[in-house]
């Protein structure tokens, strides 16, 4: 039990460091994932714990969530990409003070 | 005689009776010259060209009409008995909020009727002579309208019965008053002079509208009848604020110490206006008003007090005004600012006195009146020109303006047998019966007058000629001479009202009997004394003044007494020292901490707020990863605080 919330701790920070360190948007957008999929793993953990299926559905419900973020996250960095030739998140700071 | 039944030294109650037969008419008195003020005023936008030819016809007649009325009233009053001289006329209601109820309801009694005489009487004479006076002026129409207005308000004054319908005529008149003083408005100093009276009178006023509500709030109503019946129940403190408040309005209203300061600018206005209202009628309202409140003077001796200090200063202070002026009207305004201090003296006197205040009120409104026409007469030949040291030697070339100038001086010097002679006399006995200081304050400024008119005679018809070039004096039209004849006979005559205690008997109803006070000295004596000092002022005068040459150019290498009274004894520089140069810094320094302490505050604020936001915004900057960052450290903070309430 308490190597699952290990592993998802770990996962979850790698997430992290990934999501503040790197430029390029897919990478950004794949620690996303990773981060999304370590909330999942303790979710199923826990329910597994207490032997019910709230943590399950919970589960289900981030990865539902999640696919639609990719396609919409995907789309945008990919018109991004065309007009800009880049795929660095620091290029695309237009919006700001 | 119904008072003295009741017990000598007390004022009677005030016990209206209804108004029925000829009184039934009482309002139109007032309808009259407040219709002519309407038709003259805003009729003028409607038929321009008519009313300006007829316009003063109008306005003259209403007043005419509203005398004969009083006239007639007067004496439908003389043929009844003494029980049934009061009588009240309600005529609507004013207004009625929850326990206030003020009805517009008029009181005639013996003092308002001896009032609409002199008002309306002296008020005709004005008006047939200011025709004659304001027949080259384009705005003569406007004129008579302002004069029926004033009129009007006067009437409603002296007729209210009670203190707000009062008041509704004090605040009438005050506007009169100014819209008369400001008549040449294109003159800066006239224009000046009118804010000036308007400004000193809203002071007086105050006083008033604080007796008023304090009225309200200790008796419920402010109708005479109610109050004169009730006062003796009202606290002491109550009493003494009453009066003393009323004071303030008085004073306000008749150029009384220490509000004097705007008659003799008041003298800017055409001078039927300073006969009218700055001498014969509405200066002397602050009298009436004592006069009328005497059942609260009579229960509180400390404001009586300060009445006859008042007007023992008032009394001096104007005949020293007097002494010295240059300028005709305004050693005439020193000399009426002199004789309404006599009247209030009279009228802190109490109940010996009250009579005599509206017996001297009334010869006043005669010779005053008279010289002050006489003296329009005279400017009217010279020019226009006011300075004394330009005329002299004028008695041969107007006989009648003189003849009738020198009757009015007669009696206002209180020479034997004119009727100042009679009214003075007996202010100054009964107040050498009351208080010797204040007695003897008055004798001296019976000296003090006579100097002064003296003066103003030799400096005016005696002597030799001190005209400019192209001045050629000449006697008035008859419009204006036949007025000044009238008015003459009636400085002559009117000492026959005390006649028989005539005026003191007519007046018991409303002023109570007077105990007996035994003077320290038999009155024929004082009147010997009076006469002795008046004369010693005379031949002062003549000494003085009469004998020596009279420079045309006032000569400045004068005494320090002579300077204080050109300068109006300091009156404009007390004034300004006390009340206008605080006012004035207090307003500067009100407005620089406005500008630099409130105004800093807000836009200091608001700076503050620009600037840190300024900083702030830079947070925005565009970087994804540092939004991010921004978005771990807050859910980094959350759980940290629900891990430290848990654990807690």
């Amino acid at each position: 039990m308490t190597q699952y919330v290990v592993l998802s701790a770990i996962l979850f920070t790698i997430g992290c460091i990934g999501v503040l360190t790197r430029r390029n948007a897919i990478v950004v957008f794949m620690c996303i994932e990773l981060m999304l999929n370590a909330g999942n793993l303790a979710l199923v953990a826990f329910a597994k714990q207490h032997g019910n299926l709230d943590g399950q559905i919970a589960a289900f419900f981030v990865m539902v969530v999640a696919a639609a973020e990719v396609v919409i996250g995907l789309a945008i960095i990919m018109t991004i990409f065309r007009t800009r030739r880049s795929a660095s998140v620091d290029d695309a700071s237009l919006l700001k003070y | 005689m119904r008072a003295s039944a009741e017990g000598a030294g007390r004022v009677p109650v005030v016990h209206p009776i209804g108004a029925e037969g000829a009184f039934s008419w009482l309002w139109l008195i007032i309808a009259l010259p407040l219709a002519g003020a309407v038709v003259l005023l805003v009729g003028g936008a409607l038929a321009r060209g008519a009313l300006d030819r007829v316009g003063h016809w109008i306005g003259t007649g209403t007043v005419v009409g509203s005398f004969l009325v009083s006239l007639w009233l007067f004496i439908s009053l003389l043929g009844r008995g003494e029980d049934e001289r009061q009588i009240g006329q309600h005529l609507f209601t004013w207004f009625e909020v929850g326990e206030l109820n003020v009805g517009m309801d008029l009181l005639y009694d013996p003092l308002s009727a001896l009032f609409l005489l002199l008002i309306t009487g002296v008020g005709s004479l004005i008006h047939v002579y200011s025709i004659g006076y304001m027949e080259h002026d384009v705005r003569r129409r406007r004129f008579f309208g302002y004069l029926n207005l004033f009129i009007a308000a006067m009437l409603v004054l002296v007729l209210g019965a009670n203190y707000l319908v009062v008041f509704l005529g004090w605040e009438g008149v005050g506007l009169a008053s100014y819209l008369l003083i400001g008549f040449w408005q294109h003159k800066h100093s006239a224009a000046a002079a009118a804010k000036k009276a308007f400004v000193i009178n809203r002071v007086g006023d105050i006083g008033l509208s604080l007796a008023i509500a304090l009225m309200f709030t200790t008796f419920g109503t402010t109708d005479f009848a109610t109050i004169s019946e009730q006062a003796s129940g009202a606290s002491q403190t109550t009493l003494n604020a009453l009066g003393l408040l009323l004071l303030l309005g008085a004073c306000g209203k008749s150029a009384q110490v220490p509000l004097q300061a705007w008659l003799l600018d008041a003298m800017e206005g055409p001078t039927p206006v300073s006969a009218l209202i700055h001498a014969a009628t509405m200066v002397t309202a602050g009298v009436y008003l004592v006069v009328r409140s005497n059942f609260i003077y009579e229960l509180t001796p400390v404001a009586q007090t300060v009445v006859v200090i008042v007007a023992t200063v008032t009394l001096l202070w104007g005949a020293i005004l007097g002494c010295a002026k240059d300028d005709i009207k305004k050693a005439l305004a020193g000399s009426t600012m002199s004789q309404i201090g006599y009247m209030m003296l009279a009228a802190g006197l109490g109940v010996a006195g009250y009579p005599f205040a509206i017996f001297h009120l009334l010869t006043h409104g005669f010779f005053k009146a008279n010289m002050f026409l006489g003296a329009g007469s005279v400017m009217h030949g010279m020019n226009d020109d006011v300075d004394m040291r330009h005329y002299g030697g004028l008695r041969s070339f107007m006989p009648i303006t003189f003849l009738t100038f020198a009757m009015g001086y007669l009696a206002i010097i209180g020479f034997p047998g004119f009727s100042g002679f009679f009214s003075k006399d007996k202010i100054i006995e009964t107040a050498l019966a009351d208080n010797l200081v204040v007695g003897l304050c008055a004798l001296l400024g019976a000296g003090i007058t006579g100097f002064y008119m003296t003066r103003l005679m030799l400096m005016t018809f005696f002597g030799e000629k001190r005209w400019a070039k192209d001045v050629h004096p000449h006697e008035s039209p008859s419009v204006m001479t036949v007025p000044l004849i009238v008015l003459a006979a009636l400085s002559v005559l009117g000492g026959i009202m005390l006649l028989n205690d005539f005026i003191v008997d007519f007046l018991s109803p409303v002023t109570g009997v007077a105990e007996h006070h035994e003077p320290p000295l038999p009155a024929i004596v004082i009147t010997m004394i009076v006469v002795g000092v008046v004369a010693l002022g005379v031949a002062a005068a003549w000494f003085l003044v009469g004998r020596k040459e009279i420079a045309r150019d006032a000569p400045q290498d004068v005494s320090f007494a002579t300077r204080a009274a050109r300068a109006d004894l300091y009156g404009d520089a007390i004034n300004d020292s006390l009340v206008v140069g605080p006012g004035r810094s207090m307003t500067t320094g009100l407005a620089s901490f406005d500008r630099r302490g409130v105004d800093g505050v807000v836009e200091g604020g608001s700076a503050g707020v620009g600037a840190m936001s300024g900083v702030l915004r830079r947070v925005q900057n565009g970087f994804v990863r540092s939004y991010a960052l921004s978005l771990l450290g807050g859910a980094l903070l959350v759980v940290l605080a629900l891990l430290a309430v848990n654990l807690a």
